[in-house]
């Protein structure tokens, strides 16, 4: 089970949290710029897998605050919990 | 091969089983095939098979990390149905299902292969309208789906004691799948490893591929393994969660994720339920083996993931909703439990295909992808030798992503 460190509730358990997918780049720089394959590319491809996934989760049955860790996909070990960005 | 019967087991018997041969030969690999296979799993394995049985394939080779039988074909829960909601898929599963029902007959190998029968346990509104529009596309598809009352449910599955009137989800319908089935998992492969064995193709386990060999006009050469690299103008990839990574080798992104999906066995305890039995609105399913074992499964962990073991708030998740409905079962030990690698398309449908890489195939995308082993074997392995998509299988293309024309099936996969 992870636990994952919220800003204001601190160490919590995973089942607080629902899983908010990848953190990838803002969507609207990039699809003011990009061609269609690299749009397709971006929607479609997910390069972290194997290694360390930046991925968001949200402290739902919590605080509500959505939170950036970086995550091993083979140990689950966190590597740096990123305090949310409050936007 | 030696052809298995009543009179070959008897004879084997008599003379104390020392006069067995291996169900498939250990070569040493050659420099170069016709038709490279990566993966001995039931994918792999089947699509050798139809190959060379079908296709008259010759000089093929399945390579194997591990050992055949010990990948994602044996990491499931040996479920076999065509409960699938959209006109691409169901045909495809159906076919799928029935090709199995006659497998133990043409591979000569017992599968042990049981019609079961499976029965959702419905529990709030939205679920059943869903599943009746499932059961009505079904129906056009030749595939059988039918709803039961409660009190029907309750006679068909005794053991089912708990949700009754008053409780938090009462139960309101039962459907039922009568087409579901279920076998051994490690006869599936075995068989197929047999027989394609016995029509030349070679399989050599303990035998990585390392990455993919391009030559220079973009083209598949060939792979690495430990044993150097071997030449082969067509490979295809059966390496369920790997597919991802070993793809990225030759330079191609697939719309793939890996996941981490989970099971875990009871001890062995007499017959208490003779059906596959789904509970779509607590996540949980399960069924009893011929061993007397209860074999359950939940839903995926959340997540990109690696991991081939089950996490404690997963493994926590599925026994609380199957108690809530089998408060019985609080009383099982529990003996096993196993993960396996899905890796999944955005919209949760396979993907049998050739790739941007000349001569390079993938058969990916599987989320229940034991039930498909025969007939995603038969898809690709007509692709491979003719060059053209099986109708059964051709939608299932990397193209409807360029166009995110997707077949939408996540949610009708594992535990719905």
């Amino acid at each position: 089970m992870l636990i994952i460190e919220c800003p204001f509730c601190g160490s919590r358990d995973e089942r607080e949290f629902d899983y908010g997918g990848l953190a990838k780049p803002p969507r609207g720089r990039i699809a003011e710029v990009a061609s269609d394959r690299e749009w397709l590319d971006y929607l479609l491809i997910a390069e972290e897998q194997g290694e360390i996934a930046e991925e968001y989760w949200w402290h739902v049955r919590g605080c509500g605050e959505w939170i950036k860790i970086r995550r091993n996909t083979l140990t689950h070990d966190i590597e740096s919990p990123e305090g949310a960005s409050r936007s | 091969m030696d052809r298995y019967s009543f009179w070959t087991l008897a004879r084997n018997a008599v003379s104390g089983h020392r006069k067995l041969r291996p169900a498939w030969r250990r070569h040493q690999p050659k420099s170069k095939y016709d038709v490279l296979i990566v993966g001995a799993g039931g994918h792999g394995l089947a699509t050798a098979y139809y190959l060379a049985s079908r296709f008259g394939g010759r000089n093929i080779a399945v390579l194997e990390r591990g050992w055949v039988g010990g990948g994602n074909v044996a990491r499931n829960t040996v479920t076999v149905r065509s409960n699938y909601l959209r006109d691409e898929s169901i045909p495809f599963f159906a076919r799928s299902v029935r090709m199995f029902g006659e497998l133990s007959r043409e591979l000569n190998y017992n599968l042990m292969h049981s019609r079961r029968t499976m029965i959702d346990i419905v529990q709030t509104s939205p679920k059943l309208r869903e599943l009746k529009r499932r059961m009505k596309i079904m129906d056009m598809h030749g595939s059988s789906y039918e709803e039961i009352s409660v009190s029907e449910v309750r006679r068909r599955i005794p053991a089912l004691t708990g949700a009754r009137e008053g409780s938090r989800l009462p139960i309101i319908a039962g459907m039922v799948h009568k087409d579901a089935a279920v076998n051994r998992h490690d006869a599936v492969a075995w068989a197929y490893a047999r027989a394609a064995d016995s029509l030349g193709v070679e399989i050599h386990q303990n035998t990585e591929v390392t990455s993919l060999v391009v030559d220079s006009s973009g083209r598949i050469s060939g792979v690495e393994t430990k044993f150097g690299t071997i030449s082969a103008r067509k490979v295809a990839l059966a390496v369920s969660g790997h597919t991802f990574m070993l793809a990225r080798t030759a330079g191609l992104g697939l719309p793939l994720r890996t996941f981490n999906l989970t099971a875990f066995v009871s001890e062995p305890i007499k017959p208490v339920v003779d059906v596959v039995v789904n509970c779509p609105d607590l996540g949980c399913y399960f069924s009893q083996t011929a061993r007397g074992e209860l074999i359950i499964g939940g839903h995926p962990d959340p997540g990109l993931s690696y991991r081939r073991d089950i996490k404690q708030n997963v493994f926590e998740g599925t026994v609380s909703g199957l108690l809530e409905l089998f408060p019985s079962f609080g009383r099982l030990k529990l003996l096993r439990q196993w993960g396996g690698h899905l890796d999944i398309a955005p919209d949760g449908s396979p993907i049998i295909d050739r790739t941007s890489v000349g001569g390079l195939f993938v058969t990916a995308g599987w989320w229940g992808g034991y039930k498909a082993i025969p007939a995603g074997g038969l898809c690709l392995a007509k692709l491979i030798a003719t060059g053209e998509h099986h109708r059964l299988a051709s939608s299932f293309t990397l193209a409807r992503f360029d166009r995110l024309d997707y077949i939408m099936e996540a949610g009708t996969t594992t535990v719905v």
